[in-house]
Parts: structure tokens; sequence; C-alpha cells
């Protein structure tokens, strides 16, 4: 407190944990949409969901989840002052982020070669049911794509950080949120999951 | 719980244990679903998914571990949402 702004962890914290109610509230808000639309379009959603593949989705549930228990144990590595084991965990949570992208984009590149994308001449000729189906689809995993992105960038520049020394066992505020706003990414592929790939 | 320099650190032992809890109940609600139960279904996925927030916020995000302060607001933010998504379907499943 000599000089500079003193920290305040719990107030650091309790800060990110708002900002993650309204990045609930956001994909909550999906949800609703996509569940007025079930209601609405049962056969449509149904005959749609058919068509995602349940092996994309389930490989991407496994990686997302060991994603997140490595940036769990990455938070107890640099408490407990493991530096080098902090950057080895960080490194794994950022390659399960970068597989994630790439099994979303060969799922999406699928897809779209099978002419199923917004606005496309077979969407349009569809059942109105089937394009909200698509609609929804591409959003809400499109909008969790752009948080894992997010996520992995936050993580990389935190992991730079740790290396350089700037966050240590004293100092870890930065990566405990950095990791905070990750398993956001993970709770809502939690949801996403079971909702497009399984219940249909 | 919270006060400076006495933070709560959770073993890696543990945070394994919840990531096998993670998997076995994704293999179940993978099964589960594969049964035609109708919209038995819905609600059962619904369930598992909500345990596996629960073990997510509790162990990985610390929550367990937080002090009230952070459950109530966590509480309220939950409970916005329950009203939004009653509301809504109050709405329109009545209309």
């Amino acid at each position: 407190m000599s000089h500079g702004a003193h920290k305040d962890k719990v107030a650091a914290k309790l800060g990110m944990w708002l900002f993650l109610f309204t990045e609930l509230l956001l994909f909550g808000g999906l949800f609703i949409l996509y569940a007025v639309y079930l209601a609405r379009y049962p056969r449509e959603f149904s005959g749609a969901g058919r068509q995602l593949d349940l092996v994309f989705g389930a490989v991407n549930t496994v990686v997302l989840i060991t994603s997140s228990l490595l940036a769990a144990m990455a938070v107890t590595a640099v408490k407990r002052g493991e530096r080098r084991l902090t950057i080895t965990l960080l490194s794994g949570t950022l390659g399960c982020a970068a597989i994630f992208l790439v099994i979303k984009y060969l799922e999406w590149s699928a897809k779209i070669s099978h002419g199923i994308f917004p606005g496309s001449a077979k969407l349009l000729a569809g059942a109105p049911g089937e394009s909200v189906f698509f609609g929804l689809y591409y959003l809400t995993t499109g909008l969790h794509g752009l948080h894992v992105l997010i996520g992995a960038a936050l993580l990389g520049w935190i992991c730079a950080k740790v290396q350089s020394g700037a966050i240590h066992a004293g100092e870890n505020i930065a990566l405990e949120n950095a990791t905070l706003y990750w398993h956001l990414v993970d709770l809502v592929w939690i949801f996403i999951f079971p909702l497009y790939y399984l219940i249909l | 719980m919270t006060t400076d320099g006495a933070e709560h650190i959770v073993g890696y032992k543990k945070l394994t244990a919840v990531w096998v809890a993670l998997l076995l109940l994704t293999v179940a609600t993978v099964l589960i679903t594969r049964v035609e139960l109708g919209a038995g279904k819905v609600w059962a996925a619904l369930a598992i998914a909500c345990l596996k927030s629960g073990l997510v916020i509790a162990f990985f995000m610390h929550m367990k571990y937080e002090s009230r302060l952070f459950q109530i607001i966590l509480a309220v933010a939950l409970f916005t949402l329950a009203i939004f998504i009653g509301l809504t379907f109050f709405d329109v499943l009545y209309r």
C-alpha cells in the first residue's frame, strides 16, 4: 500500500462474476428463443436436429470439460507457486481450445457444403421451422465459438504473464478471473450440447 | 474463509474427481437421450446439464469456497433468468 493502487482481490473477483452474469443472461436469451421455437415447431426441430453430428458434439464436450479441468488445475498450481506446471496446464487448455475450434470448423463446413447456412436456397425452400433451427444453431454456436476464441486469447496473454513472472503465487487474480471466463464458456456448451445434439 | 493471504486451494485430486464425474454425466446424458422417452428425455437431459453446471460452478469456479455474498448474487442472477424463462412461457403457452 506504500505506493500505487491497493489491490482488492475480492472486489476484482466480484466484478468478474457480475460480468459473467451478463453473459449468462445473453446466452439465456438465446436458449429462451430456442425453447419457444422448439415448442412452436417440434417436428421441424426434430428433423433438423437429427442432421447434426452427435460425434462432433460429444467429442467437443469432452474437449471442453478437459480444458476446464486443466484451467482449474492451473489456478491450484499458481497458488502453490508451481510456475512451470501452471504454464504447462494453461498450454493444455489452449490446445483444447484449438481442437474445439478445428472440430467446429469441420462441422460447419460439412453443413455449409450440404447447402445448410442462413439464407441458403435449400433452407429457404424448406419448412420455416427448419431455417429457424439452423439460424439459431449458427447464432448460438457462433457466439459461443467467439467466446472460445476470446477466452483462448485471454489465457494466452495470462500464460505469457506467468512466464514473465508478473503473475505468481501472491498475485494471481488475473489468472483466476480469466479461468472463470473460460469455465463460463464450458458452462454454455454444457447446455448447447443436449439442446441441439441430443434431445431432438 | 476469503481473508487475505489465506485463500482456499482446491487439490488436484478433487478437481480430477469432478472431471471424472462430468465425463460420466456426459455419457449418461447421451445414453438416456438415445431412449425414446418423449418429453421425458428433454427434462432428463436438462436435469443432467444443471447437475454438471453445479459441479463446474462449485468446484472449478470455486463457488463452494467463496463468501456468502458471491453465493447470494449467483442465486439472484439464476432467479432472474428463471423469471425470464417462466414469464416467457407463461405468455407463449397461453396466448
